[in-house]
C-alpha cells in the first residue's frame, strides 16, 4: 500500500510549495525523518523529511513544478513491503499538472508575452490565474514602461496569433467599437473597466527578455529571487516607508559581550552582537508597543506577543527567521536562538513556521560595512531596524558636566516605519528606547 | 412604430405579397380565419383567398404542394400552424426541399418559406410547445431563421422570401406578443445569416436567440447590476448558416461563452457552437464553454408546475453567468 | 368512376401513321437504350440500372399526349420511355448512367434515371417515390393560383406525375390527389402499375384491384388503361389532358403495365417470381404487340424495322461512346450548389 507524500502546509498563509530538488529518486531507501526533497515556497527553502521508512516508490511532481499544499508529490512504500515489493519503481513524471487549472488563453498569453504564471496572483476560481489578470499584469507592466501599445487581435488573427501580436508590446484594454445595436436596444456604452492589479501589487519584471543585449547575460530567477522581488516590490507599493536615525555608543555592550563572551561559549552559544540587538528591540517594542503592529483596513493590528525576526544573508539572497517570543528569553536564549537560526537559514535547514509570524524585522546590514541603510519594511509588519557597522569613533562625551573627547564603538540604528501606522515621534521613541538599553547595558547583566 | 413580433411578421408578409405577386400562403387556417395566431390575419381579405390559401390538414402537402410551386416559379410561403406538427412534412422539408438545387446541379431550385410557431411557455404541453431547430439545423441546403425581435423578424421575412433557398422560419409562440419593439416606417434590411450582438460587454459572451435574447439580456442587466460585470449577448438571428465570424469575435474578445437554448440539450445547436468556438477560439478561452438548455426529457409538459420546471428563467441564466464569472 | 380504356385493337384514334411509328420508335429506342444500360452495368462501367422494360407502351403513348416544355412533367425512376419522348436524348441519359459531369439530370449527383431537365420542365426527382406526386399537386397549385389570380386561364399547362402502384401506398400520394381534388387542380397522377413493388406483389399492397377505383375518393375521374397499348395510353392521356387544361380537374390513370426485368440491377426476381410467370410475363412484351399490331396494320415492315434497329442502335452506340468519353465531375465541384450561387 504506497504512502502519499503531500505537498505540506508550509505554514498559514501559504497555498503552494515548488519542489526544489528531490533527494531521493524512485527506488532508493529512505529512513523515518530522512529529508526526501526540498521545497521553496516564497518563504523558505525546507527539507521535507520522509514519514515512514521505507522506498520512494515514485516521483509525482517533478523538480520547478509549483503545487498546491496538499497535492499528492510522490509516494513511498513501506520498509515491510518495500523488501517484499520487486516492481520496478515508476519513472518520475515530468509534469502534472496539478494546479489550478490555465486556460487556453492565459496560456497562449503567457508564452505570447514570456511571463511566468508564477508571477501572477490568480483571482479566479481556486486561485485560478485568469484573463483579466494576465491583462492586468500586462497593463501594469506596460504603465510603468514607455513601449508604445498595440492593439491585441480580438479578430482574425487567431489562427496564427504570432504573426500579429508582438510579444514585446503590451495590449491596450480598451474593447473595440461594436456593431450598432436594433431599435429597442440602446446601444451599452463602451465599458471603460478600471484594470488595476488585484490586491497586491505585482514586480514589473525587472529583465524583459527581448532587452537581452548581446553582451548581456539572463540570469534566470531563483524561486528565492523572485520571492524577494515580489515582497520588496509589494511593500514599498503597500507602506510609505519613513526612516530615521540614531548613533549608538555600545562600549558597554563590547564590554559585556568581552566578559561573557566565554561564557557563553562553554554553553556551545556564539555570543554575537546581534543578540544585544535584538534584546535592546524587545524593550523597545514592550515599551513603545505600537510598532509591534500592522496595518489593515479595518485598523491597526497591535501585536501582544513579540516575535523577532533576523535578516541572514545568504548567497543568493536572504531569508529572515523568527524568534518566537524573543520577550520570554534571556539574552544567552536570544543569543542561541540566533546562531541556531542564522545556521540552518544557510543550511536550507529551517522549518516553514519558523519563517514565519514575525512582528518585527532586525537587518544588521553593518556586518558588510554599511554605516546605515533604509531597509525595507518585512510586510504586514509596521517597522524594520537596521543596525548599522560597528565604528570606533570619536565622539565627545559628557561625565559629570565634562565634555571630553572619547574613543567608542559606535553604530548608527535607522528605523524605517510604516507612516500609516507609526509617525516619525513614535519611530524616535522607539530608537530612544533601543539606545537607552544598548548604551546603559550593566556588565554584570545576564 | 411600435410592434408586436407577431404585427411585425404579418407586416413583412404584407409587403412581400404586396411587391410581388408571385408570393402566396399556404397552410391551415391562414385564409379567412387568418391564422390561429392571426398572423395572416387580414390578409386574404387584401390578397384574395387563392393567394392566402387555407390547406387541408396535413402537412406533408403543405410543404410538398409548395416545392412544386417553388419549382414552377411562385414564391410559396407555407405555415405550419404549429413546429410541433412539421415532422410528417419532415420527409419532404429535407430529402426534397433541402436537397432539390444539389441534385439537380444547381438547375432547380425551391425558393420557398416554411413559417413555424415554436417554443414553450404558452401551456401547449408536448405538442405545441416544441423547439425544433436542432432538427433542421442539421441539413445542408436549408436554412434556418429565428427572429427575436420586432425589427428583425419583419426584415427576415421579406429576407427569406426573397431568397431562392427553402428558409424555415421560427417564429417563438411566447414572444409573439410579449416582445414589442420598433419597426421603422421606412425601408430597412437585415441579412439572413447575420448574427448580432444585442448587448455589448466584455467579461463574457451569450449566445442565443429566440425568447432566451430576452431572458439573458435580462440576465445581463442583473449580472451588471449585481457584479459590474458585462456580459455580450449575441443574437443568432439565423440558426443556419450560423454566423462564425460574429460568435466568435465576441468570443475571442470576452474569453468565456455561454450559449443558450430553450430546446434539450443534448444534440441541442449549443454543442455545434461550442464546437465552433472549441475549434476556431481555444487560444482565446478563459473557461469552458458551458451551455444552458431545457431538459433532456421528451417534450415539455402541461401542468403548469412542469412547465415552469422545463423552462429556463432570468434567474437560472444569472446563476450560470455568475459561474462563469468566477471561474 | 372507374373508366376501362378500348384495348388497341378497338381503338379509334386519331394518330396518323406518322405518329404510330414515331411512338414505335420511341418504345424501341427506350428498349433498345435500356438493355444497353444493362450490358455497361454488367460491365462493370455503371454501378446501378433501373429498368423501364414492360413500361413503354404506358410511357411513350401517355407523354406522346403532352406538350414538351409547356407540361410539367415528373416522372419516377422507370421513365426512360417518358423523358426520350419528350426530347431527351440517348447521350442525355447515358451521361446519367455513367455519372458524368454534364449528366443534364445531376450532374453524376444522382443514381441514374433521376431525370430532370429546365428546358423540358422536367423536375429534378428523389429516389424515395410519392414525393413528387407532391410536387405535381404544388405546380397544379401554382397554376391555379395564377389563373386564380387573373380570373382567366393565362397557363393551361398540366401537371403530369408517374409513380408506381407501391409508392400508391404513399401518404404523400393520398395527400396530394386529396389537394388536387380539392381544388381541381391540372394534374395527371399516372400510376404504372406493373404488379410489383420490388419483391411485394400487388395483392400484400393494397386491398384494391385498380388503383384508379380510389379517384372516387377524391373526386375525380380514375381509368384504367392497358399499359402495353401505346394507343390507349395515349388516348387516355389525351382525355385526361384536355380534361385538365379546360380548368375540370385531375385525372388518375392506372396504366396495367409489366415488369419484364428484376426491380433493378441489384435485384433477382427469380427469388420471387416463378419460372411460369416470368415466361407469361414475356407475353405481354408491350414492344411485341405493338410490333405485330403496326406490321398488321401494315405501318410497319420486316424491312423498316431492321433499318430502324439498325440507326437506333447506331444511336445508342454513339451515345454509349459519348457518354463514356465524356469528364467525370471534378471532385472540387462536390460542395457546389448547396445552395443558389450568383449565376444560378
Amino acid at each position: 500500500m504506497p504512502i502519499d507524500v503531500k505537498m505540506p502546509q508550509l505554514g498559514e498563509s501559504v497555498t503552494e510549495g515548488t519542489i526544489g530538488r528531490w533527494l531521493k529518486q524512485p527506488g532508493e531507501a529512505i529512513e523515518e525523518f530522512e529529508p526526501l526533497l526540498e521545497v521553496t515556497t516564497d518563504k523558505v527553502d525546507t527539507e521535507v523529511p520522509a514519514t515512514i521508512k521505507g522506498m520512494l516508490s515514485e516521483i509525482l511532481v517533478p523538480e520547478g513544478e509549483t503545487v498546491r499544499v496538499g497535492t499528492v508529490i510522490a509516494r513511498l512504500i513501506e520498509a515491510s513491503e518495500a523488501a517484499s515489493n520487486s516492481v520496478a519503481p515508476a519513472l518520475p513524471v515530468q509534469a502534472i499538472a496539478s494546479r489550478a487549472p490555465i486556460s487556453p488563453v492565459v496560456a497562449r498569453l503567457a508564452n505570447e508575452y514570456k511571463l511566468n504564471l508564477d508571477d501572477i496572483q490568480g483571482s479566479g476560481g481556486g486561485g485560478r490565474v485568469t484573463k483579466k489578470d494576465v491583462e492586468a499584469f500586462l497593463a501594469q507592466r506596460s504603465s510603468s514602461a514607455t513601449a508604445t501599445p498595440t492593439v491585441m487581435s480580438d479578430g482574425e488573427a487567431v489562427l496564427n496569433p504570432q504573426a500579429v501580436v508582438d510579444p514585446a508590446a503590451a495590449p491596450t484594454l480598451a474593447p473595440p467599437v461594436l456593431a450598432p445595436t436594433a431599435p429597442g436596444y440602446p446601444e451599452s456604452p463602451p465599458l471603460q473597466r478600471q484594470r488595476v492589479a488585484v490586491d497586491a501589487a505585482i514586480p514589473e519584471r525587472p529583465t524583459e527578455v527581448s532587452g537581452l543585449g548581446p553582451d548581456d547575460e539572463l540570469v534566470p530567477l531563483t524561486p528565492m529571487r523572485r520571492a524577494i522581488a515580489q515582497h520588496m516590490v509589494h511593500s514599498k507599493q503597500t507602506a510609505p516607508h519613513v526612516t530615521t536615525v540614531m548613533e549608538v555608543d555600545l562600549h558597554r555592550v563590547v564590554a559585556h559581550r568581552a566578559r561573557h563572551r566565554a561564557d557563553f561559549e562553554r554553553q556551545g552559544v556564539k555570543l554575537t552582537f546581534t543578540a544585544y540587538f535584538v534584546e535592546a528591540t524587545v524593550a523597545a517594542l514592550r515599551e513603545v508597543g505600537i510598532v509591534n503592529s500592522s496595518y489593515a483596513e479595518g485598523g491597526i493590528v497591535q501585536h501582544h506577543r513579540i516575535h523577532v525576526g533576523v535578516a541572514v544573508a545568504l548567497p543568493d539572497g536572504l531569508i529572515v527567521p523568527v524568534i518566537k517570543d524573543a520577550d520570554d528569553k534571556s539574552l544567552l536564549g536570544l543569543a542561541r536562538a540566533v546562531n541556531d537560526l542564522a545556521q540552518r537559514a544557510r543550511l536550507r535547514r529551517l522549518l516553514p513556521d519558523e519563517v514565519q509570524g514575525g512582528t518585527f524585522s532586525i537587518t544588521n546590514h553593518g556586518v558588510g560595512g554599511s554605516l546605515f541603510a533604509m531597509p525595507i519594511i518585512n510586510q504586514p509588519q509596521a517597522a524594520i531596524l537596521g543596525v548599522g557597522a560597528i565604528e570606533k569613533r570619536a565622539v565627545v562625551v559628557s561625565e559629570n558636566g565634562m565634555d571630553a573627547l572619547a574613543i567608542r564603538p559606535m553604530c548608527y540604528l535607522s528605523l524605517t516605519l510604516d507612516h500609516r501606522v507609526i509617525d516619525g515621534a513614535t519611530g524616535d521613541a522607539f530608537l530612544t528606547v533601543a539606545k537607552r538599553i544598548l548604551e546603559n547595558y550593566s556588565t554584570a547583566q545576564l | 412604430m411600435e410592434m408586436t413580433l407577431l404585427e411585425a411578421i404579418r407586416a413583412g408578409l404584407d409587403e412581400a405579397m404586396a411587391a410581388d405577386e408571385r408570393v402566396f400562403i399556404f397552410g391551415e387556417d391562414v385564409g379567412k380565419r387568418g391564422g390561429v395566431f392571426r398572423v395572416t390575419e387580414g390578409l386574404a381579405d387584401k390578397y384574395g383567398e387563392a393567394r392566402v390559401m387555407d390547406s387541408p390538414l396535413a402537412e406533408s402537402i403543405i410543404v410538398g404542394a409548395s416545392i412544386g410551386a417553388a419549382c414552377y416559379g411562385l414564391r410559396p410561403v407555407a405555415e405550419i400552424q404549429f413546429a410541433d406538427f412539421i415532422w410528417p412534412a419532415t420527409n419532404q422539408i429535407v430529402s426534397e426541399a433541402a436537397r432539390m438545387r444539389y441534385r439537380s446541379n444547381g438547375v432547380w431550385g425551391c425558393p420557398m418559406v416554411i413559417r413555424a410557431p415554436y417554443g414553450g411557455g404558452i401551456h401547449g404541453a408536448l405538442y405545441h410547445s416544441q423547439s425544433i431547430e436542432a432538427f433542421f439545423a442539421h441539413v445542408p441546403g436549408l436554412k434556418v431563421v429565428a427572429p427575436s425581435t420586432p425589427y428583425d423578424a419583419k426584415a427576415l421575412i421579406k429576407a427569406a422570401i426573397a431568397d431562392p433557398d427553402p428558409v424555415l422560419f421560427l417564429e417563438h409562440k411566447k414572444a409573439y406578443r410579449l416582445i414589442k419593439g420598433e419597426v421603422p416606417e421606412e425601408a430597412y434590411e437585415v441579412p439572413i445569416g447575420k448574427a448580432e450582438v444585442k448587448r455589448a460587454g466584455s467579461d463574457l459572451t451569450i449566445i442565443t436567440f429566440g425568447l432566451m435574447l430576452h431572458y439573458a439580456l435580462e440576465a445581463a442587466e442583473k449580472l451588471a447590476s449585481s457584479a459590474g460585470l458585462q456580459a455580450e449577448v449575441v443574437d443568432l438571428r439565423t440558426i443556419r448558416p450560423l454566423d462564425t465570424a460574429t460568435i466568435l469575435q465576441s468570443v475571442r474578445k470576452t474569453g468565456k461563452a455561454l450559449i443558450i437554448h430553450e430546446d434539450g440539450l443534448t444534440g441541442g445547436i449549443g454543442g455545434e457552437i461550442a464546437a465552433l468556438v472549441a475549434e476556431h477560439a481555444f487560444e482565446y478561452l478563459d473557461g469552458p464553454v458551458m451551455r444552458l438548455a431545457g431538459p433532456d426529457i421528451p417534450a415539455m409538459p402541461f401542468a403548469a408546475s412542469l412547465e415552469h420546471e422545463y423552462l429556463l428563467s432570468v434567474d437560472d441564466i444569472l446563476d450560470k453567468l455568475q459561474a462563469i464569472a468566477a471561474y | 368512376m372507374i373508366v376501362k380504356a378500348l384495348p388497341v385493337s378497338e381503338q379509334a384514334t386519331v394518330l396518323s401513321s406518322d405518329d404510330l411509328r414515331k411512338m414505335f420508335e420511341f418504345m424501341l429506342l427506350a428498349r433498345l437504350l435500356d438493355e444497353r444500360q444493362w450490358v455497361v452495368n454488367r460491365q462493370g462501367k455503371a454501378p446501378f440500372v433501373i429498368s423501364c422494360q414492360g413500361h413503354e407502351a404506358a410511357q411513350v403513348g401517355s407523354a406522346y399526349a403532352l406538350q414538351a416544355g409547356k407540361d410539367w412533367v415528373l416522372p419516377y425512376y422507370r421513365g426512360l420511355g417518358v423523358v426520350l419522348t419528350l426530347g431527351m436524348s440517348p447521350e442525355d441519359v447515358m451521361l446519367g448512367v455513367f455519372a458524368r459531369a454534364t449528366d443534364p439530370a445531376s450532374g453524376g449527383r444522382q443514381m441514374p434515371a433521376h431525370y430532370s431537365s429546365r428546358p423540358l420542365n422536367i423536375i429534378s426527382q428523389s429516389s424515395p417515390t410519392g414525393t413528387q406526386v407532391a410536387h405535381a399537386a404544388g405546380v397544379g397549385l401554382a397554376i391555379h393560383i395564377r389563373n386564380s389570380i387573373a380570373r382567366e386561364i393565362v397557363d393551361d399547362a398540366i401537371a403530369w406525375v408517374s409513380f408506381g402502384e407501391g409508392t400508391s401506398s404513399q401518404g404523400d400520394v393520398h395527400e396530394a390527389m386529396n389537394l388536387a381534388g380539392t381544388h381541381k387542380l391540372p394534374v395527371l397522377f399516372c400510376c404504372e402499375n406493373n404488379s410489383y413493388a420490388i419483391s411485394v406483389p400487388q395483392h400484400k399492397q393494397m386491398g384494391v384491384q385498380d388503383v384508379a377505383s380510389r379517384a372516387a375518393g377524391y373526386g375525380f375521374p380514375g381509368v384504367v388503361v392497358d399499359g402495353t397499348d401505346p394507343i390507349a395510353c395515349y388516348e387516355a392521356t389525351k382525355t385526361a389532358v384536355e380534361r385538365a387544361r379546360r380548368g375540370d380537374g385531375p385525372t388518375l390513370l392506372e396504366f396495367k403495365c409489366q415488369r419484364l426485368t428484376p426491380h433493378s440491377s441489384d435485384d433477382n426476381d427469380r427469388s420471387y417470381r416463378s419460372t411460369e410467370e416470368l415466361k407469361e410475363m414475356r407475353l405481354h412484351d408491350p414492344l411485341h404487340r405493338y410490333t405485330k399490331y403496326l406490321k398488321d396494320e401494315g405501318i410497319l415492315t420486316d424491312v423498316d424495322e431492321q433499318a430502324l434497329r439498325a440507326r437506333i442502335k447506331d444511336q445508342v452506340d454513339a451515345a454509349t461512346k459519348a457518354a463514356e468519353a465524356a469528364a467525370v465531375p471534378d471532385p472540387a465541384t462536390v460542395l457546389r450548389h448547396v445552395f443558389a450561387e450568383t449565376n444560378d
